[in-house]
């Protein structure tokens, strides 16, 4: 009799809304607390990090260029997904190391996260920006607008959690992202693009790719295309020095140790454009 | 000077209009033989000896000279700063910095006409653009961001704010008074204490600055002003006791100081260059559309970052817009800054003229056309006409490099896509130009430019209220308004 036998998840890297291998053929092993083998992750490279930020390049401006309404109710849609798939992540948090009480805690609040930011995306351009009132005939005002693609080095603790208070402000406004993920949090990471792919999030919008962080951290500091990158997730002993290729194109470069809700992450993925035009007859 | 025209039909003579000079006089302007150090409320000597000539670049002839602050300087004014933080403007209520800043926002106003005359002449920008631009506006920004200095929590409502401290700012030699104002008033409003670097071929109206700095009697030490060339500004991005930078400049150095800021993780604001789009559609109203274009590009001798050096006008009024453009460029008046009358000033410094004639000369080689109108220049000093290069394609170094001079640069399109395409197609981002009637297609473009300044029917119009900076390589972070404050704060008990 067949179906005993468990079938495991492939975990793949996230491009473009779809699940390929990298490009290079390799693979890395995660284990488990046992150091039983949970499964061989994709590691991605330098050509497949290419790929990604062209699939978000080409995503930005449609995904800008929705509605604030339509974006909140999208990210309201990655809260409804990642509600019913509760029971899987609870059990991957704790296949990685994550006590039963806190892998359901930490969930609870990864669905409010989005629930939270969804609100926030047709609000924050009424509270950042303005209506200036300078002196003389002119109508001025200024608007946020998003950065464009972000690269984001996804935290290691909470691997759930930390990557979605970093992705949700990120995407809310209409930038599109690139995330690196490694070690034990790339499972969570890749989980997570499963639950996005299947959440009317559009097709390179969010591209998630796992690996070796400081392998490809250069590749993503260095990238002309990348217009920011947050950082907040590499670790403690990362030589500074690694991320000064940033100044190559003028990269915002974030760094901001905040696990809350937050307006600032928010904020730190938007422009300030603002526009004159005169008053007259 | 009044142009003799060889095209016939547009120039002042044929008007029979003749501008007689008229000299505005420098007797206001009491320049001293040489200027030290503003370091603790006092004008100190450099520690090296070590000084250098400002000249006046329309003639040529040395100004002045002033001292260059060397290393040991540099340590010496943000050791006062951090002290001045500390013992006096940490502990202020910001009901009195305010009273500050209203006290020299005022001196400015009463000091108005000297500052012009002197920025003119360090500088060599024409006397109405000083008189009329940078003075009533460096006023104005210290007098709005002195209304600040009492209600930053309004600004900020639910965030625990405070000072970075030190602040180290660096300006350009474009906008000399004006920038520093741009940089102190709102790091003084928020109750950082500050040292400052002017550029090396302009640094006499902030120096005299200074002085109004001390005649309002702010605490010593609150504002540090130190002189000098690059060394000097190496010495206080690399200064560890500064706790945040901003700098005004080229992008070239704007990403060096990046460097050294992610480095240390240190707090930055940077305002870069740009090669900013000024997009003519078809039923734009031409008349005010050619002046705009004329001022967008000619202000200041294109001396501006966020200057329209890229003309994109649209296919179908090219000829008739570029040739009209032409006739209007005939009727402009290069000469003595001091003229009244004077359009385009001198240009700023040797370099600089060399740098606008090796990207001129290599657009030529590159395939552009040329054309200069047939005004003469001034034997002595630098000058460089008003000059329009057409037939350029985007490829072509001068449609994608900054010339940062009165050279403009143009293009065609067809379409709106067309348009919006060429015009974002740069690394830079810091202001863009639109002319249409039609309102749904301001809107459209004002949407899509990948800028941080739009002026729609208007150009080159400045506010302190209004936020200024730029997207992608034009640097990040904001200057005036509610949004420039935030650079100047950080969450309390950690940085940004």
């Amino acid at each position: 009799m067949t179906g005993k036998i468990p079938i495991a998840k492939t975990y793949k890297l996230f491009i473009d809304g779809a699940f390929p291998r990298s490009e290079s053929g390799r693979t890395f092993s995660v284990n488990d607390t046992e150091g039983e083998l949970i499964a061989n992750v994709s590691q991605a490279s330098r050509k497949d990090f290419r790929e990604a930020v062209r699939a978000a390049r080409a995503a930005q401006l449609p995904w800008a260029s929705r509605t604030a309404y339509n974006r909140g109710q999208i990210l309201y849609r990655v809260a409804e997904m990642l509600e019913s798939r509760k029971t899987e992540f609870v059990e991957l948090l704790k296949s990685i190391g994550v006590n039963s009480r806190s892998a359901t805690r930490e969930i609870e609040d990864s669905i409010q996260r989005w629930v939270w930011y969804a609100g926030w995306s047709d609000k924050y351009s009424q509270i950042l920006g303005s209506v200036n009132p300078v002196s003389g005939p002119y109508f001025n005002f200024t608007v946020p607008e998003p950065t464009g693609v972000v690269g984001i080095i996804a935290p290691t603790e909470p691997s759930m959690l930390g990557l979605i208070s970093r992705l949700a402000p990120a995407i809310v406004s209409g930038n599109t992202v690139v995330v690196v993920s490694e070690g034990h949090s790339s499972l969570t990471s890749v989980t997570i693009g499963e639950v996005l792919a299947t959440s009317d999030v559009p097709a390179g919008v969010v591209n998630i790719l796992t690996g070796d962080q400081t392998d490809l951290l250069p590749w993503m500091v260095g990238h002309l295309d990348v217009n920011a990158i947050d950082i907040s997730g590499i670790s403690q002993e990362t030589d500074l020095t690694l991320i000064e290729e940033a100044a190559s194109n003028v990269k915002r470069v974030v760094s901001r140790q905040v696990n809350e809700e937050s307006l600032e992450l928010l904020s730190d993925f938007l422009e300030m454009k603002t526009v004159w035009h005169p008053i007259g007859r | 000077m009044v142009n003799s025209n060889s095209k016939g039909g547009s120039s002042l003579e044929d008007f029979g209009i003749e501008y007689a000079s008229a000299i505005e006089s420098t007797s206001l302007v009491n320049i001293k033989d040489k200027y030290g150090l503003f370091i603790d409320g006092n004008f100190v000597d450099s520690s090296s000896g070590k000084s250098f000539k400002t000249l006046d670049p329309s003639t040529e002839k040395p100004l002045s000279v002033v001292a260059e602050a060397s290393s040991d300087d540099v340590d010496r004014a943000v050791r006062a700063a951090g002290v001045a933080y500390e013992k006096y403007w940490k502990k202020m209520p910001g009901a009195d910095r305010a009273r500050y800043l209203f006290r020299i926002a005022r001196h400015l106003q009463e000091r108005a006409r000297e500052f012009a005359v002197l920025e003119t002449l360090d500088g060599g920008k024409p006397i109405k653009e000083s008189r009329d631009v940078d003075l009533p506006l460096a006023a104005a920004h210290f007098f709005y961001h002195a209304g600040w200095a009492d209600k930053l929590e309004y600004a900020f409502p639910q965030r625990q704010l405070e000072p970075h401290g030190v602040v180290g700012q660096i300006i350009p030699w474009n906008f000399p008074l004006l920038m520093a104002a741009w940089k102190l008033a709102p790091a003084l409003a928020c109750g950082n204490t500050v040292v400052l670097k002017p550029a090396e071929t302009t640094p006499l109206t902030a120096l005299l600055l200074a002085e109004i700095i001390r005649d309002v009697d702010l605490p010593p030490g609150v504002v540090n002003i130190v002189t000098g060339a690059g060394e000097t500004g190496s010495a206080i991005v690399e200064h560890p006791e500064v706790n945040k930078l901003a700098f005004t400049g080229s992008t070239e150095v704007g990403k060096l100081i990046q460097r050294s800021a992610i480095r240390r993780n240190l707090p930055l604001t940077l305002e870069l260059g740009g090669k900013a789009p000024h997009v003519i559609f078809e039923d734009a109203a031409l008349d005010q559309a050619i002046e705009g274009v004329i001022n967008g590009i000619f202000f200041n001798q294109g001396h501006v970052c966020c200057a329209g050096s890229r003309l994109l006008v649209q296919e179908s009024i090219a000829d008739n817009f570029i040739d009209r453009l032409q006739k209007r460029i005939e009727l402009l008046r290069v000469g003595n800054p001091l003229d009244k009358n004077t359009d385009i000033g001198a240009i700023n410094s040797q370099a600089q003229l060399e740098r606008i004639d090796q990207l001129v000369k290599a657009g030529i080689e590159e395939g552009a056309e040329v054309f200069k109108p047939s005004c003469s220049l001034p034997e002595n000093g630098y000058w460089y006409p008003p000059t329009v290069l057409t037939g350029v394609q985007q490829s072509h170094r001068v449609a994608r490099e900054e010339i940062f001079g009165p050279v403009l640069v143009v293009q065609t399109f067809r379409t709106p896509e067309e348009a919006l395409e060429k015009a974002n197609n740069t690394p830079y981002g810091l202001s863009a130009g639109i002319w249409t009637e039609k309102g749904s297609l301001i809107h459209w473009m004002a949407e899509r430019l990948r800028a941080g300044v739009i002026w729609a029917n208007t150009f080159n119009k400045f506010d302190p209220t209004s936020p200024f900076g730029g997207y992608k390589e034009s640097g990040f972070g904001r200057e005036g308004g509610m949004h420039g404050l935030a650079a100047y704060l950080k969450n309390s008990g950690g940085r940004s």
